[in-house]
């Protein structure tokens, strides 16, 4: 290294000597460098980059989940014409007008209409042609009618079915089964995390604790396929063993949850305990000498001291299971379900979006955009927590000297 | 105050009162204690019980039921004959699969045309002598096919189709290690039980490691006791080499201009900064979502290669993958970088200063190399968290079956965890065992890089 110096510096030295020589004035001004300004502005647009990225995130997420509300969507309704129309003819004949309701929109090829009266006795439709400027033409006898379907961000919140199929898009039963995973997750992973803070922050030796620690966090750095496998093929089965194979499915939320708890458990405690070390000892001996016991002192002084560390950590570690998608996508499911129940199958957000991915799947499909609509939720949804968890950090933090 | 006192008083507890519930608080002291040293236990237990599960997947006991044996067809083990030999054994023992063969694995055109047109036609891309070009298959000689089996394909391949062709092996079922090791009857009970209900041939019993070398080296193929992962290996490293290429030069650079240009700058850099903590958190599915969007979709013509004269593959490629993850991790290297060069004493900047150096020169002949240790350590721990991604590869749209392997950035692909993915989600039990070995396989290369990571520190650092 100090020969580096001393060469660097004596190339330094040489070459503002030739300068000198070459130009007796040049050396006492201000001389713009250009390739420092060129390193500049790549450094700055090497952290631009990660803004892109978020606007990146947003934008995608945001038009496609827009085209997803917006257009109708153009879904079989499984009946066709009975009789030739005409351009000019108002009435179409069906083969069955209870599927169709007054205000319906329709489309046979590439002509849209608008559906003005039904006779259901005479499987008769009064329509007007043409709608949405689009061109009436002639239609031949069992030609296909196609029912527009529109998304409504009302229907997308409230209804319980999902089924792109049909034409339902309730996102209730994706989100059902996300919030029943993430929160058996959080109810195995919140004690056990805290708990393990607990001990390795206020009862174990030094010795113990470096040999405990670095095993919590290989929890952490197992790929989350291998979660999902050690559901399916180890706790799936187990519980299976112990509730029954009449009651608990071969895919099931609760299986899913209780390893995603697993999964968790590192994150808690390792935050967790950062919080539960940074409260000063001199609280845990103010208690002490009050005759409190060590555990009176933990959970009396030191937790609630740490709480918003803590809470943080339990907001997190919710965020990581929302967004957690392998372990659901093996063993919770594969098909939307609305249902409470832990031991049945229920597919969950993240397991929707790679499921139906999965697949070629074409562009501008309905299914494609509503990957969309559902990744924007999660995307909400997690950026939500993730503020929640620093804002209880900084705002409720107690500062000690 | 006086009046207090005998309230207070009367609050206390007496002697013995005292006594008990002393005890009955260092009791439930004692007992909340264990309750926490199990707690921290049970992240133990669970890491012993998924690799003992993995393990106990990964190895067992085998049914296998065949036409013929290894023994009765030659002298040799088969995985050491060449391919001519293997392509000879193919002619003897099934002379009426060969033209099969051919057609599943060489064939251009349609299986109708298949027998109609010239050889040179229907096999457009394969060797062949120019004496065989212009006869149609069904004029070829059996010798002459199996010359063109053993010029075309390798002797993997023709291995394979030995196996399933001529010895014709059938896996019956698969138990586990643990059955294997403790209760052997039963494997013997429902061996002797298979056997008589579906009398097959040559049936045998064998201990089987899932994982063995043949597994790591061998290609894709839909029998599970043929099945490698080579391909899956090939376009993991790809993708972690790329990904390496674009996500450590922008996340240093992204770690120098926010550590050494903007330091205490104004709210743009303060921005960057708060976003990048943001991004962080961002699950990962969000980014495969991103990247089905901007790199498969809209920059197709540049993933794709088809700007640079590559044809016939959509952006579904090992770039559009790279990029991806690059964009995921480079929010891990940004922290861990800026962490690093954080790290690097201030004196050693002013020393370079004070010689006269600009600020370019003293970041990269001073703060770089000493913050170099760090930032590899967190460039692989990075990339040891992209090697297990498997969600945004997925979205993204890596293949379900691939024979050949990625041989470029513009290749589709598969990687170890989709591989592992889709074998799981197989309903046969055969597909976990092989799962399981897959598992172990992506588990050795995490640990080989993690240990790198330690040791490349330790070297780095030693040598500052």
């Amino acid at each position: 290294m100090e020969s580096q110096i001393t060469i660097q510096k004596r190339e330094l030295i040489e070459a503002a000597l030739t300068r000198q020589a070459a130009n007796p004035q040049a050396g006492l001004q201000k001389r713009p460098r250009w390739f420092e300004q060129i390193i500049r502005v790549l450094l700055l647009f090497s952290g631009v980059i990660s803004i892109f990225t978020t606007i990146g995130i947003v934008i995608v997420l945001g038009t496609e989940s827009l085209l997803f509300f917006t257009p109708p969507a153009w879904i079989d309704s499984f009946k066709s014409l009975e009789e030739l129309a005409y351009p000019t003819s108002d009435t179409l004949h069906v083969s069955d007008a209870s599927a169709f309701v007054v205000g319906d929109q329709i489309r046979i090829i590439n002509e849209e209409m608008l559906v003005t009266a039904v006779d259901l006795d005479a499987d008769m439709l009064t329509v007007e042609r043409g709608y949405n400027g689009t061109e009436a033409v002639v239609h031949n006898r069992d030609a296909e009618i196609l029912l527009a379907d529109v998304v409504t961000i009302g229907e997308f919140f409230t209804s319980t079915q999902w089924q792109p199929q049909l034409g339902n898009f309730g996102i209730l039963p994706l989100l059902n089964s996300t919030l029943m995973t993430s929160l058996t997750a959080m109810l195995v992973a919140v004690p056990l995390g805290l708990f393990a803070a607990i001990y390795l922050s206020e009862y174990a030796k030094p010795n113990v604790r470096a040999a405990l620690k670095p095993t919590l966090e290989l929890l952490a750095g197992v790929p989350t396929v291998v979660y999902g496998y050690f559901a399916l093929t180890f706790m799936t089965p187990l519980l299976r063993s112990l509730f029954g194979i009449e009651v608990v499915g071969i895919y099931n939320t609760a299986s899913a949850g209780l390893v995603m708890g697993i999964m968790i458990i590192p994150t808690i405690a390792s935050i967790s305990e950062d919080a539960l070390r940074a409260v000063p000892s001199s609280l845990r001996e103010a208690s002490y000498g009050l005759g409190a016991t060590r555990l009176e002192t933990v959970f009396k002084v030191v937790v609630p001291a740490a709480l918003s560390g803590v809470i943080a950590s339990f907001i997190l570690g919710m965020s990581r299971a929302v967004g957690e998608t392998m372990i659901v996508a093996i063993a919770a499911g594969a098909g939307p379900a609305f249902t409470f129940n832990p031991f049945k199958g229920a597919e969950t957000m993240t397991g929707h979006i790679v499921r139906i991915s999965g697949g070629d799947i074409s562009y501008n499909s309905i299914d494609y955009n509503s990957l969309f609509a559902i990744g924007l939720l999660l995307f909400v949804l997690t950026f939500a927590l993730n503020v929640a968890s620093r804002v209880v950090t900084s705002r409720f933090r107690e500062v000690y000297q | 105050m006086s009046e207090n006192n005998p309230t207070r008083q009367s609050n206390l507890p007496d002697d013995q009162t005292f006594e008990r519930q002393l005890a009955r608080r260092h009791t439930r002291s004692g007992v909340w204690r264990g309750i926490f040293l199990m707690s921290t236990l049970m992240g133990l237990i669970a890491l012993v019980a998924l690799f003992g599960n993995v393990i106990n997947e990964a190895f067992g006991t085998v049914a296998f039921a065949s036409k013929l044996t290894e023994s009765e067809i030659s002298d040799v083990p088969l995985s050491e004959l060449d391919g001519p030999a293997l392509a000879a054994l193919l002619g003897e023992y099934a002379p009426r699969r060969l033209r099969v063969i051919v057609r599943d694995e060489l064939s251009v055109v349609s299986a109708a045309e298949f027998t109609t047109v010239p050889v040179s036609v229907a096999l457009a891309h394969a060797e062949m002598p120019e004496s065989m070009a212009d006869r149609t298959i069904t004029e070829l000689s059996d010798e002459e096919v199996i010359q063109l089996l053993a010029l075309n394909l390798s002797a993997d391949q023709l291995y394979d189709h030995v196996q399933t062709d001529v010895i014709g092996l059938e896996l019956l079922k698969s138990w586990p290690l643990s059955t294997t090791l403790f209760d052997y009857a039963t494997i013997q009970a429902e061996f002797d039980a298979l056997v008589e209900e579906k009398d097959p041939p040559n049936p045998h019993l064998e201990f089987r490691s899932w994982l063995n070398w043949d597994f790591v080296t061998g290609s894709q193929s839909s029998y599970a006791e043929l099945a490698g992962v080579r391909t899956a290996i090939v376009g993991t490293l790809w993708i972690m080499a790329l990904t390496m290429l674009i996500a450590f030069p922008l996340g240093v650079g992204a770690a120098i201009y926010l550590e050494e240009y903007a330091r205490g700058g104004g709210w743009f850099d303060r921005l960057i900064e708060v976003n990048i903590r943001n991004l962080a958190g961002v699950p990962s599915i969000i980014y495969g979502l991103l990247g089905l969007a901007i790199f498969v979709r809209t920059l197709e013509q540049l993933t794709s290669g088809a700007v640079f004269g590559v044809t016939g593959v959509n952006g579904r490629t090992i770039l559009s993958a790279s990029a991806t993850m690059a964009l995921l991790i480079l929010p891990v290297i940004i922290i861990a970088s800026q962490e690093a060069i954080r790290a690097v004493p201030q004196s050693i900047r002013e020393a370079s200063y004070g010689l006269g150096a600009t600020k370019w020169q003293t970041v990269w002949h001073q703060v770089l190399p000493a913050a170099m240790p760090g930032i590899l350590t967190g460039t692989i721990i990075a990339l040891s968290r992209a090697i297990g991604e498997t969600a945004p590869l997925i979205v993204i749209g890596a293949s379900a079956v691939i024979f050949v392997d990625p041989g470029g950035p513009f290749s589709k692909f598969t990687a170890l965890p989709v591989q592992i993915w889709q074998w799981t989600a197989r309903p046969q039990e055969e597909f976990r065992n092989i799962a399981a070995a897959a598992i172990i396989v992506l588990l050795g290369l995490l640990l080989f890089m993690n240990s790198f990571a330690i040791i490349l520190r330790q070297r780095l650092s030693k040598k500052l």
